[in-house]
């Protein structure tokens, strides 16, 4: 038996309020890719950056290679064989790839050597990358290569990947997963945070379950089944969304050749989007983030205008009205990013809930606010949505994200739409917040709504819509009933692959 | 060592309280500074703050607290519903000074008729006169895009040249043997606005400045725009979401300022100036810009800190005299206020603990 590369033994780390590590032990040995589980909140987060040397612990003991190991900071770990890829990008977008790969760097060999190093690299883990080519022009899944090839230019002895997963396509995933096989082969131990269950099946060998800050437990992944380490995870016993029995009806939503130039220089246009949506209907819009979601979503819900007789609700041209206008019409949006858009941070959760509901449900008259009428509202959503906060007259930026995203949704929800649209439903929320959103969304389908549910994560899509479409540079292939799809050939769409010969084309 | 850690919730609490606490440490650094110019901190304390007040000479001084207040509450009141929006208007000086010449050009043009409609007529024209004047960066801004604080900024020397073009060429008193200075309109019956109740100090733009603080605090409490107004500067994408238009927010906002700016100017134009001079504007409009945010943006703060400055001004000028202070340390003093003011407002949003023992 092998000793161990890594221990952590009863790691404690608190901020105000809240104790983010509560006596965490865990180790890795050489070679093991070892999965880190949790929701959101779990702890996960601060457990790397103290890893990492990014932040550092009240209480504990860390060894690597059997020496005491207290990093002060990432130059430090990276000196000592620990290399860690963040979920979010530090690239530059015009800069080539063996630029940015250099500024990285404490001591760099001059840019011709490093380029035949990155090519040698690239080709011996089988990551293909040019280092000649510049970032902008990479997508996520080649951007996410160069961080990964700075890390491993360094030769760590671990490796830790933050939902390296989250942006990339099916085949990018699969190429990522051999090479993480490749480099544990040589002995290099992975610590791998995720909490795609299906993929840490795949892919690990242990796996370590934190939840609200502490251990919970340490299993071997292959043995327990995806469901069993939700509820791990979250402790609690969860349900499945259930699917209602639903008749479509008439077109609640027509979209007729909808195009736009882009709205930045770095934002991609909308190109010729074409589709239609029953009542009842759910369309699940699937794509790597930055193909035109954002963009689509402020279409829609009328924040930017299109063209005249592009965008039809039931009968009417809905394209050249504002947002308000389409909400007494029966739309309502709930856009991505839940602090500052869907919400505004330093207000009440009775003036969030004034926000996008005054237009449609009468919550001011001649411009006079009914407050009590909007703090009835707010309540409402509270108590039907399950939103945990003290009281209505908290912050918004004072709740979780997931309780912040269920009173987004319940928002939106409980204005009785006629037609939804909806990024990102569960992104950074909890299991059990996500199961509920879901089950909302699944409901207000049921009682005849449209849905589009723009989302990165298929599971989310392939659990509740009833069509399926794919974004790519800003056009939209073309929807087909979601069962009639195989997992490649979502893969397919989503990487702009457009080879289906209208199989489908009656959806 | 002192840490600073972020509060879920902006406090209640020092929301109110950080305004009195930095008059306080005001009073204690202003005294420190008095103390080293050689003079007693506690007599010049009371000399600033005491005498106008409830001293021996505080009939005189009672009135000019209002007159000074009126004009710098009318103005704040004003500005501060654009700085909620993220809208600056620093110009109001200007706008108060056009308000001045639009009403008191139409005041000299009816001279020497009489009648009840000519006061309201001017207030009407010296409202116009401001709001024309910020409709000026309104529409560089929503057109072109324009920053709004250069615009509204430089338009003040524009608007000084022409109320000095105005003083010695088209206004003018004929019968003024050649001064620079229109007549003086506190002396033209229709068209004066004289003290109401005499020794208070209170005029027509004293009971507007009122009407001001009210009407924005019924705004902004229960108004639909007055939401709209603080969600554009707290969140601008949500009140996109919100389906708010953002170029309407700002000609609303910078309107609104300026027409109040311009009010301002006609009230003094007509009252406790009298005519159109040269050197007719002080500064009320960019003390106003103090005053708002002394205010902390608020109505009833805003009512409080106008009082507080025109005191720190009377009391301030009583103190360079009676104690023979120089005017740059009132300045000081003054400034010392603002600074305070904005250094204590991080207890809003943040708590100070002490950490024993962990250098960074």
């Amino acid at each position: 038996m092998t000793a161990d590369f890594l221990t952590l033994s009863n790691l404690t780390k608190s901020y105000p309020r809240v104790i983010a590590n509560d006596h965490v032990s865990l180790s890795i040995k050489p070679g093991q890719i070892h999965a880190l589980l949790g929701e959101n909140g779990a702890g996960k987060s601060t457990l790397v950056k103290i890893i990492y040397g990014l932040v550092q612990p009240d209480e504990g003991e860390m060894q690597l290679a059997g020496q005491p190991y207290q990093p002060q900071s990432p130059a430090q770990a990276r000196a000592q064989g620990v290399g860690m890829v963040f979920q979010h990008f530090s690239l530059f977008e015009s800069l080539t790839v063996a630029e940015n790969v250099v500024l990285g760097m404490e001591n760099s060999p001059p840019l011709s050597l490093l380029q035949s190093r990155i090519t040698e690299v690239s080709q011996a883990y089988g990551l293909p990358l040019d280092p000649r080519r510049i970032v902008r022009d990479l997508s996520a899944g080649e951007r996410q290569r160069v961080e990964i090839i700075r890390c491993l230019l360094q030769d760590p002895k671990l490796l830790i990947m933050d939902e390296p997963t989250s942006v990339l396509t099916p085949s990018e995933v699969e190429i990522l997963f051999k090479t993480l096989r490749k480099l544990s082969a040589q002995g290099t131990a992975i610590l791998y945070i995720s909490h795609k269950l299906e993929e840490i099946r795949q892919l690990c060998d242990e796996a370590t379950i934190l939840r609200r800050g502490r251990w919970v437990a340490h299993l071997d992944p292959k043995e327990k089944t995806a469901n069993e380490l939700a509820e791990l995870m979250v402790g609690a016993t969860l349900n499945a969304p259930q699917r209602h029995k639903r008749t479509q009806g008439p077109v609640t939503l027509a979209v007729k050749g909808l195009s736009q130039p882009p709205l930045t220089p770095f934002s991609p246009a909308l190109k010729n989007i074409s589709f239609t949506l029953q009542q009842g209907e759910i369309l699940g819009v699937a794509g790597v983030a930055g193909n035109g979601q954002d963009e689509l979503q402020l279409a829609l819900s009328g924040e930017a205008l299109s063209a005249a007789g592009t965008l039809y609700l039931g009968e009417k041209d809905i394209s050249q009205m504002g947002p308000n206008a389409r909400r007494s019409l029966g739309l309502a949006s709930a856009p991505e990013e839940r602090l500052g858009h869907a919400a505004a941070p330093d207000m009440t959760l009775v003036e969030n809930a004034l926000l996008s509901a005054s237009a449609r449900l009468a919550l001011a008259k001649y411009g006079l606010i009914n407050w009590s009428k909007t703090r009835n509202f707010a309540g409402e959503i509270i108590a039907k949505f399950d939103v945990r906060t003290p009281s209505t007259e908290v912050v918004a930026r004072a709740l979780s994200g997931g309780n912040l995203q269920k009173f987004v949704v319940g928002r939106e929800i409980m204005q009785k739409p006629k037609l939804l649209i909806i990024n990102q439903p569960t992104w950074g929320v909890d299991a059990a917040a996500a199961s509920a959103i879901r089950q909302a969304l699944l409901d207000l389908a049921a009682q005849g709504a449209a849905v589009v549910v723009i989302s990165q994560d298929l599971d989310e899509l392939i659990e509740i819509s009833d069509q399926f479409a794919a974004l790519y540079e800003g056009g939209l292939s073309e929807p087909c009933p979601i069962e009639d799809l195989s997992f490649e050939e979502i893969g397919l769409l989503i990487g702009g692959v457009q080879s289906r010969e209208n199989t489908h084309a009656t959806a | 060592m002192l840490q600073l850690e972020k509060r879920p919730n902006p406090s209640r609490f020092w929301g109110r309280a950080t305004p009195v606490l930095a008059v306080f440490l005001t009073m204690i650094a202003g005294s420190i500074l008095f103390a080293l110019l050689g003079k007693n901190p506690f007599i010049a304390m009371r000399t600033i703050f005491w005498d106008p007040i409830l001293g021996e000479y505080a009939f005189y001084f009672r009135g000019q607290l209002l007159v000074k207040a009126g004009p710098l509450i009318l103005i704040a009141i004003g500005l501060s519903l654009g700085f909620r929006a993220g809208i600056w208007n620093i110009g109001a000086e200007g706008q108060y000074i056009m308000g001045a010449i639009f009403g008191a050009g139409v005041g000299l043009a009816l001279y020497p008729m009489e009648g009840w409609f000519i006061f309201p007529l001017m207030v009407l024209a010296g409202v116009f006169g401001g709001w024309l004047w910020a409709m000026i960066p309104a529409i560089l801004r929503t057109k072109f895009n324009t920053n709004e604080i250069l615009v509204s900024l430089l338009l003040v020397y524009v608007a000084e040249a022409l109320l000095a073009s105005m003083a010695v060429g088209a206004m003018r008193n004929p019968q003024g043997n050649g001064f620079p200075g229109s007549r003086n309109l506190s002396q033209y019956p229709s068209a004066a606005n004289l003290e109401i109740w005499a020794g208070t100090g209170i005029h027509w733009g004293v009971i507007a400045a009122t009407g001001a603080v009210i009407s924005a605090y019924f705004l902004l409490q229960r108004h639909i725009l007055g939401y709209h107004i603080s969600l554009s500067g707290q969140a601008p994408k949500a009140a996109r979401f919100a389906g708010i238009n953002p170029n309407k927010m700002i000609v609303i906002c910078l309107g609104l300022s300026g027409a109040l700016a311009g009010a301002a100017g006609l009230f003094e134009v007509a009252g406790p100036a009298g005519q159109i001079s040269i050197d007719f504007n002080v500064g009320y409009g960019f003390t106003a810009i103090i005053v708002a945010f002394l205010g902390r943006l608020h109505p009833v703060g805003i009512a409080l800190a106008g009082l507080l400055m025109a005191l720190t001004y009377i009391g301030g000028e009583n103190a360079s005299t009676a104690l023979g202070l120089p005017a740059a340390a009132i300045q000081a003093f003054q400034g010392m206020l603002l600074f305070f003011l904005l250094g204590v407002d991080i207890l809003t949003n943040y708590k100070i603990k002490w950490i024993k023992g962990r250098w960074k």
